[in-house]
């Protein structure tokens, strides 16, 4: 009996989504080569979780906006798959995408009209969107960016900054369960850039799963619960910042009138990857104890001023991920 | 909870068929400056050809044609107008709307936002297309109503000499023009279908009205080479001029007929060969 209820539970299909957590943004193998033999994204699986803000990190020329270009059924992908809230893209766009807002490559709008009927002639264009309450949705988006006053002003008179806003007004002019960012805040200067990240915290306290795409790790750290890092064209890395945090060792700092003694004792008890600057040395503990590492050493008689361990940075970790900064890709 | 549950909740409904998207690509094109200076030239032939003619004294009369009726009766400015129109002004006209209509989005960005709000591809081809044969329409309707209004100031009505001669009250001679209207614009649309599949091919919006503007000229220019007459009844404008056949009594259809077949066609064409192009098209503007 027991070993039949087993064998039922296995062959139901929908098991296997109930334990993983469901997605907002999927993809498999998702590739894209370009005519001229580019590779510009290679084989790489998304797992974007439902309720999540997730930081898709990359320098410059990564692939990202390939990538959401393929998510949003605007490019063909060359092999590979991808689901946008359980629905297929291409085959399911037209059911999904009304509930998917998307800022892809920076804002783009006529010139010669004003913010306001740019944004009604999206509104004209979405046969999802009720003219009815056309007005007061375009109405709200823009407050909602703090675009209000300059409304009626002609798209070609806007700074960055406000054009950077009416992008994201266009993406939220319906109520939207997935938000597709693309470089929200570039452009913006501090208070903008402030406004963007307590406005992307606030959409996803009401319930939005966010996926922003930046090449800021600030931005990342501030506002962000997940993250998949994209290195020339590959996802080298994707998990939650908490999860992500856990696996990068911390690093010891050990201060001391004798750097080269106390160097020394570090490296016969187990520490690597040495950083010798002055009389300050960091290291990574190895398998021993931070606590032991110090008795160690006070006992081998190095005269240590100051010890403690250097919170994760996780710059540190991205760097070793992706072998480099954050310039561009080539 | 599975994901299949959770995620599907229930799509947004997608209302009945609304003209709104395409109400909203007619205010784009009208009511966009360098498009409202177009219909301006466009009107302001008809003016200059009726004051002129008015006013230099000759009559014309004896020329025969569409100009020596002109002093006869108002209604052959508006005619007149069309005819000069034709060969450049109205095929310029429709290079810059279908030129414009997928390449200008493409050039500004705004294709891609499209696209994402979704717009299906062939929806947006089809209200792309609709609003480039009203924009043509508008154009050889604005230049007739312009013509004959004028005209019948300037030279008043009464009856209508036909160029076969005979004639025809004033109410007959308007439903001949309306008749001209409706012909030329099924023929400029053919033309149309060509600029929109020209457009899907570039994001250069200029480079796409020179295209089908130079293609109107070339077409004609192929149509008057004599040792080329074999391929003449072949080229988009072959037909054009024969709007006059629509001012004979009775009509002469043996150049109508394969005029609208030949229209008919090259907008199948085109419409199908910018749909093959631009369904599958990668969107990196």
């Amino acid at each position: 009996m027991t070993l039949q209820t087993d064998r039922m539970t296995v062959a139901n299909p929908t098991t296997a989504s109930e334990l993983a957590p469901p997605t907002a943004v999927a993809s498999t193998g998702l590739t894209k080569r370009f005519r001229g033999g580019q590779i510009a994204v290679d084989h790489i699986d998304l797992a974007v979780p439902v309720g999540s803000v997730y930081g898709f990190l990359g320098p410059n020329g990564s692939g990202k906006t390939t990538t959401i270009r393929m998510l949003l059924g605007l490019v063909r992908p060359t092999a590979g798959s991808r689901t946008l809230l359980g629905g297929r893209i291409p085959e399911d766009s037209q059911r999904v995408l009304p509930r998917v807002g998307a800022l892809v490559e920076g804002p783009a709008f006529h010139l010669y009209l004003s913010g306001r009927d740019n944004l009604r002639r999206l509104d004209a264009a979405d046969r999802t969107a009720d003219p009815a309450t056309g007005g007061a949705r375009i109405g709200a988006a823009l407050e909602r960016v703090g675009l209000s006053a300059a409304a009626g002003k002609r798209y070609r008179n806007y700074s960055l900054g406000m054009r950077q806003r009416l992008g994201i007004a266009a993406a939220l002019l319906q109520p939207r369960e997935l938000l597709i960012l693309d470089e929200p805040t570039n452009g913006l200067d501090p208070q903008g850039t402030r406004e963007v990240r307590a406005l992307v915290t606030d959409l996803s306290a009401g319930g939005v799963t966010v996926m922003l795409s930046t090449h800021l790790l600030s931005e990342v750290e501030q506002v962000c619960t997940h993250v998949g890092v994209m290195h020339v064209g590959k996802l080298v890395a994707q998990s939650s910042l908490t999860e992500l945090r856990a696996q990068s060792a911390p690093r010891i700092r050990v201060q001391s009138d004798n750097p080269t003694d106390a160097a020394a004792g570090l490296r016969r008890l187990g520490a690597t990857d040495l950083v010798i600057d002055g009389d300050s040395i960091t290291a990574l503990p190895g398998a021993a104890d931070p606590a032991d590492l110090l008795s160690a050493l006070v006992r081998a008689d190095v005269r240590v001023r100051a010890f403690g361990t250097v919170p994760v940075n996780l710059e540190d970790v991205f760097v070793t991920l992706t072998g480099e900064g954050f310039g561009v890709s080539g | 909870m599975s994901a299949a549950e959770i995620l599907p909740t229930a799509a947004p409904a997608t209302r009945r068929p609304s003209s709104r998207f395409l109400r909203s690509e007619l205010k784009l094109i009208f009511g966009r400056r360098r498009n409202i200076a177009g219909l301006a030239v466009l009107a302001a032939v008809p003016i200059i050809l009726g004051l002129s003619i008015k006013f230099s004294g000759e009559t014309g009369e004896g020329d025969g044609g569409i100009f020596g009726q002109i002093t006869s009766n108002g209604l052959f400015v508006g005619l007149a107008a069309l005819m000069v129109e034709l060969p450049l002004f109205l095929p310029l006209a429709v290079g810059v709307i279908s030129g414009d209509s997928v390449a200008g989005e493409a050039s500004v960005g705004t294709l891609r936002y499209l696209l994402a709000t979704p717009v299906q591809r062939t929806r947006l081809l089809a209200v792309k297309y609709t609003s480039i044969v009203i924009s043509a329409a508008f154009a050889v309707v604005l230049i007739a109503v312009v013509g004959v209004g004028l005209g019948l100031a300037l030279f008043g009505a009464g009856p209508v000499t036909l160029l076969s001669g005979t004639q025809v009250s004033t109410a007959e001679g308007i439903w001949r023009l309306v008749l001209v209207c409706g012909y030329l614009t099924v023929c400029l649309a053919a033309f149309g279908a060509i600029g929109l599949f020209i457009s899907t091919l570039t994001e250069q919006p200029v480079g796409a009205t020179i295209g089908v503007a130079g293609l109107a000229i070339i077409s004609q220019i192929l149509d008057a080479v004599p040792q080329l007459s074999g391929i003449g009844p072949y080229l988009p404008t072959h037909y054009w001029l024969n709007f006059g056949d629509l001012l004979r009594d009775p009509i002469a259809a043996d150049q109508i007929v394969p005029g609208l077949i030949s229209a008919a066609v090259y907008t199948a064409i085109f419409l199908t060969a910018a749909w093959a192009r631009f369904a599958g098209k990668d969107i990196t503007s």
